[in-house]
């Protein structure tokens, strides 16, 4: 589904190389948490996975498509079969909820039947409904990064990935966001989430990746935040 | 829908620059107008070409007795060359060319002077004596003024052979010049709006790169995101140019038509069916210099 072979990313003008030798494989299905200290180069990675930077060194295949070689014109079918969230949610500020939802689907030309159809549904699911003509600013943190999911898995992507989602909300709200990602996450979507709250991945007991300036130093699967104190790397 | 959703975008972003779609407008209105001016005048010089030329003649001035000797050595021309001349322009090999031929005396040639010079000092001071006699030669095909510049130049007792199209040529010269300097200053202004549409689109592109951002992250392909500002261009130089294609048919139709040839009624002027000539291609240029400057302008904007 995922997979990122002996990848380098140097990013201009930079020394020291965001990314170094990684190579990282995700199954379909597969939910897996990114750890590590800030510029170790969690975001620098799903952005390749994204196809936003090409890697300087390496492979990079996702959903059967080779990243270094796709031409740019196929590169939005490809954005097309995965769900992008971030920290700071990314809403349009001059738009309802509804209509930041229905917005992706409108650009990439799906008809308005469908849009009527697919936008209620989708707000029921992350336990928005009544609230489809509040403007983003009238919204909490945590309802606020529900829109950001709606929006994403609104066209049922494959993927789902998340930078650091619940990086500006509190503990409580966190876990609300969280139950919801795994409910994705159990209908069939793979996630792949960076972040740094360490009582979530100690909780979930799922696959941790953890890196450090740029190289992969932990693959564990039902890991936790920190390496064991013995053992328990692989 | 996606027809819909488009038109919203393209009128938010001309709502969003009001003062840089209005320049946008302005500049391609009057740059095109100029683009139209040029290629009135063009026209109006091959009308006055294919009107003047029909006129034009021949003129073989006879020697006077002012004209200096080294010209005229055996002083002004008498019967006997005027005979000559005659005889030469009613010969077989020159006959065929000749549509017909005059000859105008002392006293014509004073006469169509002080008409011509009315009130000029000059009138006053020449005498019929000074101006030259003269054969007006109208050839069947004006193109053919070289067998008789040639044959008649030589002749004893002829001060000049002039063919009438070589002062048209030059009027017609300086005419040419003054609309080459037209589509110079109109290729400079139709630059200027290029570079001023792509900075409109460029911006209309900034004010919206949050909307552009989220486009992308959700997979709108590039044509789609393109579109709107591409159309934005365009709408804002239709515009200019209609108004340039009002203003062509407009001057043709009030002051060509309706006043300067009031004025000047003995010469034929372009009418509005040259005008709809070039409304058309006008309102093409604009556009197309729209497409293409906002095109290449959203493309550098958004390279992917
Ligand atoms: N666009 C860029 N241009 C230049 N350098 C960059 C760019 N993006 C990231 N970097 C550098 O690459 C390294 C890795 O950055 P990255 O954003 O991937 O880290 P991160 O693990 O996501 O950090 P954080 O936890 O703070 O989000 C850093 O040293 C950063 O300065
Ligand atoms: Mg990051």
């Amino acid at each position: 589904m995922i997979r990122i072979e002996n990848v380098t990313k140097k990013y201009r003008g930079t020394a020291r190389p965001a990314l170094n030798q990684v190579t990282l494989e995700i199954e379909k299905g597969e939910f897996v948490f990114l750890v590590g200290a800030s510029g170790s180069g969690k975001s620098s990675l799903i952005s390749l996975i994204l196809r936003e930077e090409v890697p300087t060194k390496g492979l990079v295949h996702v959903l059967g498509e080779d990243l270094v070689r796709i031409p740019s014109r196929r590169v939005p079918y490809f954005r097309r079969k995965l769900g992008v969230v971030f920290q700071d949610f990314r809403l349009l500020p001059n738009k309802t909820v509804t209509q930041n939802i229905a917005f992706s689907l409108e650009v990439i030309g799906r008809s308005r039947g469908l849009i009527e159809a697919a936008v209620p549904d989708v707000l029921r699911l992350v336990g928005l409904e009544g609230k489809g003509d509040r403007y983003p600013n009238e919204l909490s943190g945590g309802e606020r990064q529900r829109v950001a999911l709606a929006r994403a898995i609104v066209n049922k992507p494959a993927i789902l990935l998340a930078d650091e989602p619940t990086g500006n909300l509190d503990g409580a709200t966190s876990e609300g966001i969280m139950s919801l990602i795994e409910r994705i996450n159990l209908a069939g979507t793979t996630v792949v989430m960076a972040t740094h709250d360490k009582a979530i991945v100690d909780r979930f007991k799922k696959r941790v990746v953890e890196l450090s300036g740029g190289e992969i130093i932990r693959d564990e699967r039902g890991g936790s935040y920190r390496a064991a104190e013995s053992g328990g790397e692989s | 829908m996606r027809l819909g959703f488009i038109f919203g975008e393209i009128a938010q972003g001309l709502k969003r620059n009001v003062s840089m779609v209005i320049s946008v407008i302005l500049v391609t209105f009057v740059s095109l107008t100029f683009v139209g001016t040029a290629g009135l005048l063009q026209l109006q010089i091959g009308q006055m070409k294919g009107y003047w030329y029909d006129r034009a003649q021949i003129a073989v001035y006879l020697c006077t007795a002012i004209d200096p000797a080294s010209s005229c050595p055996q002083g002004a021309a008498g019967n006997d060359i005027k005979k000559a001349v005659k005889e030469k322009l009613d010969s077989a090999t020159i006959k065929t060319y000749v549509a017909s031929f005059e000859f105008e005396d002392h006293k014509q040639a004073y006469k169509h002077f002080q008409e011509q010079f009315k009130g000029n000092a000059v009138a006053k001071y020449v005498t019929p004596e000074q101006l030259p006699e003269t054969f007006w030669v109208k050839l069947k095909n004006p193109n053919d003024s070289q067998i008789i510049l040639e044959s008649l130049g030589g002749q004893a007792g002829v001060f000049e052979v002039r063919d009438q199209r070589s002062y048209l040529d030059q009027i017609f010269s300086i005419l040419n010049a003054a609309s080459l300097a037209a589509v110079g200053i109109a290729a400079l202004m139709l630059f200027s709006a290029t570079l001023l549409i792509s900075t409109t689109i460029r911006l209309s592109a900034f004010s919206r790169r949050r909307e552009l951002g989220i486009m992308r992250l959700v997979g709108a392909s590039n044509f789609y995101i393109q579109l709107p500002f591409i159309l934005e261009g365009i709408v804002a130089a239709t515009i200019g140019s209609l108004l340039a294609a009002g203003a062509v048919v407009a001057v043709v139709q009030f002051f060509v038509q309706g006043y300067l040839a009031q004025q000047v009624s003995y010469m034929s002027f372009i009418g509005l069916g040259d005008a709809f000539l070039i409304a058309p291609a006008l309102v093409l240029v604009g556009i197309l210099l729209a497409a293409v400057a906002s095109s290449s302008a959203i493309n550098r904007y958004l390279k992917i």
